[in-house]
């Protein structure tokens, strides 16, 4: 992980690079909750539905320790070097 | 956390209130867009009125704006507190707000709720009014939700927790900070948010842009100058993380400063030299001792590449308007074709090899100070070929002539020029005796054109326009006028390469008040 300081006036957020969508979901799928209340019920419920359509793949669940702050850099690393997909429920 | 943070902030009228005041006290951090935060103000209500005559209320908001709705939509009868700075909200190390938190006579932490659990609030109600030996609120607790989760604090958001850690730690360091993901090449990433004039760059990395910041001794927060077209704060800390991008070194961090606060007033007008069709840039010229001390190259291939100093001092520049001023090729800034000073254009001044004094002393510095001075420049350098003339009159008769072209033969009066006079050349006019001014005087007197052949024709119609030429009387037609308005709108340095007669010629742009002013600052001793 590289921080670099922002050159600019900061009137405007920082782009985010998106990876490219190759189209269909194979391999390892994240799903992680940010730990808001029932965020579980509705990813166990999307794990089995996934697990139902795409019987291929592989389901890896995770959890943040608390919505309020960002994912720890370990679970980040986590979850990029053992997934191709990650699916994260927001808020409430 | 047993003692609570003290803290001042200011009501809503201005005055200052401080925590622990001798009562008890209940602090309450809250925002106007969460729901939750909402939910509880008429709680807080009753419990203000309850308990105000006897415990000391502190509600505090995190937005100045969310502040002002929340009196319009709740009108409490208690000061809602004016916690923009989030600087208690980051002290007391919340992550969810609505906060509560309750506190004895000496400020130690009696109990913290969070977000709003209505049987804890309800308990905190009795057991206040217990102690207090007072009537609990009124309030149909039924009313109210069971639980609600309350929203994340502003405090905690990733953008400003890192401004408020950094401010915490007296880190000199504010900042954004931009977290590139190992999988992602930081170079491309840069060259893809718009950082880059076409160039690579150094990545700013925390680490060099404090080691940049050694250059200075100004403060890293001082505003140096606000920089049109957005009009951003440029920084010193700023400054010195396009410094780096550019590829500078600490030691050329006071040239980038100075020449900053020089493009950024008024009489430069450094918008109008962006924004301008002609392609217009700013060269820059350094004088003064720090030349030799931070390497800068004053003689072969002086306008040219290959010196660090000169490359990167003026690339940095370059990038601060990029980045902090945000003029960009296709936004504000609209040239018709551009021109390739404006990746770079700064260079010293072979003062030593000047028999006329600096251009700085010109302009009323002492000669042991170190200054810039910037122009703004929308041709060349015009090379001026004369390897023939053997006196002064003669040559300085050519550069004349090589001046002719600025902006356009028929165009008299319309711009400056900044002369790069070459150590030979410099020798054949010091022969005869030649000063600055004898120079000045011989270019004004070889261009001088009769108005009459400077009025509109079928070879070109710049110049007078024939309506204007008619207006005048014949004797007005033959009054004759130099190049330029006046002699100081020629510009003398001295420098290049001992060998070779080709002096250069930076052409001006717009002069004057609707213009740019060439501007000289003096540059930090460090």
């Amino acid at each position: 992980m590289t921080t670099i300081l922002d050159p600019t006036n900061e009137r405007e957020p920082v782009i985010r690079q998106i990876t490219p969508r190759s189209g269909e979901i194979t391999g390892r799928v994240a799903l992680l909750d940010i730990s808001k209340p029932r965020g579980n019920v509705l990813l166990d419920r999307l794990e089995a539905l996934l697990s139902e359509r795409l019987p291929g793949i592989t389901v890896n669940r995770y959890a943040k320790p608390t919505f309020t702050k960002p994912a720890p850099d370990a679970l980040r690393r986590e979850i990029q070097g053992n997934n191709d997909f990650i699916i994260e429920g927001l808020a409430d | 956390m047993s003692v609570l943070p003290a803290f001042l902030l200011n009501d809503e009228n201005g005055e200052g209130i401080s925590f622990p005041g001798g009562k008890m006290a209940l602090i309450c951090l809250l925002k106007e867009d969460c729901p939750t935060c909402n939910e509880v103000m008429p709680v807080l209500e009753s419990f203000y009125r309850a308990f105000g005559d006897r415990v000391d209320f502190f509600v505090a908001g995190q937005t100045q704006e969310g502040n002002v709705r929340l009196r319009e939509r709740h009108n409490p009868s208690f000061a809602i507190l004016d916690d923009t700075s989030l600087k208690v909200s980051f002290a007391y190390d919340i992550d969810t707000v609505p906060s509560l938190f309750l506190s004895d006579e000496q400020g130690n932490l009696e109990k913290q709720l969070t977000g709003f659990v209505r049987d804890e609030w309800q308990q905190l109600a009795k057991d206040l009014g217990d102690s207090l030996d007072c009537a609990a609120p009124t309030l149909d607790w039924q009313l109210l939700p069971a639980w609600r989760p309350g929203c994340g604090s502003l405090s905690v958001d990733p953008l400003i927790a890192d401004r408020l850690r950094a401010e915490a730690e007296n880190s000199p360091l504010r900042a954004r900070k931009i977290e590139i993901a190992p999988a992602i090449d930081e170079f491309e990433f840069m060259f893809e948010q718009g950082f880059s004039d076409g160039l690579p760059l150094v990545p700013p990395t925390p680490e060099r842009v404090l080691r940049m910041l050694s250059g200075t001794q100004r403060d890293p927060q001082e505003v140096v100058a606000v920089m049109p077209p957005n009009m951003g704060d440029a920084t010193v800390e700023k400054i010195a993380i396009n410094a780096v991008m550019a590829g500078g070194k600490p030691e050329y961090l006071p040239v980038i400063l100075a020449a900053v606060e020089a493009v950024c007033t008024d009489e430069y007008n450094i918008h109008g030299v962006m924004a301008t069709t002609m392609g217009a840039s700013p060269v820059m010229v350094v004088n003064g001792p720090i030349r030799e001390r931070i390497g800068m190259n004053m003689k072969l291939g002086v306008l040219g590449q290959g010196s660090r100093a000169n490359a990167t001092i003026g690339r940095a520049l370059r990038l601060v308007i990029r980045n902090v001023g945000g003029a960009k090729p296709g936004g504000t800034e609209r040239s018709t074709l551009g021109n390739p000073m404006k990746f770079t254009m700064c260079f010293p001044e072979w003062e030593e090899r000047n028999p006329w004094g600096p251009l700085h002393v010109e302009r009323g510095f002492d000669e042991n100070d170190s200054v810039v001075t910037v122009f703004t420049m929308t041709s060349g350098p015009t090379l001026i070929v004369d390897q023939s003339s053997r006196t002064a009159s003669q040559l300085a008769g050519s550069l004349g002539l090589g001046l002719e072209s600025a902006f356009h033969p028929k165009a008299h009066y319309a711009t400056e020029v900044l002369l790069v006079v070459c150590p030979e050349h410099v020798d054949t006019l010091i022969r005869d005796g030649y000063t600055k001014a004898d120079i000045r005087a011989r270019i004004q007197e070889v261009t001088k054109r009769p108005i009459s052949e400077l009025v509109e024709d079928e070879v070109s119609a710049v110049g007078f326009s024939k309506a204007a030429a008619n207006s005048m009387t014949e004797e007005a037609l033959q009054k004759e006028l130099p190049k330029f308005k006046r002699d100081e709108d020629i510009h003398i340095v001295v420098a290049g390469a001992d060998a070779g007669k080709f002096s250069g010629a930076f052409h001006g742009w717009a002069t004057g008040e609707i213009g740019s002013i060439p501007v000289s600052r003096k540059i930090e001793e460090v």
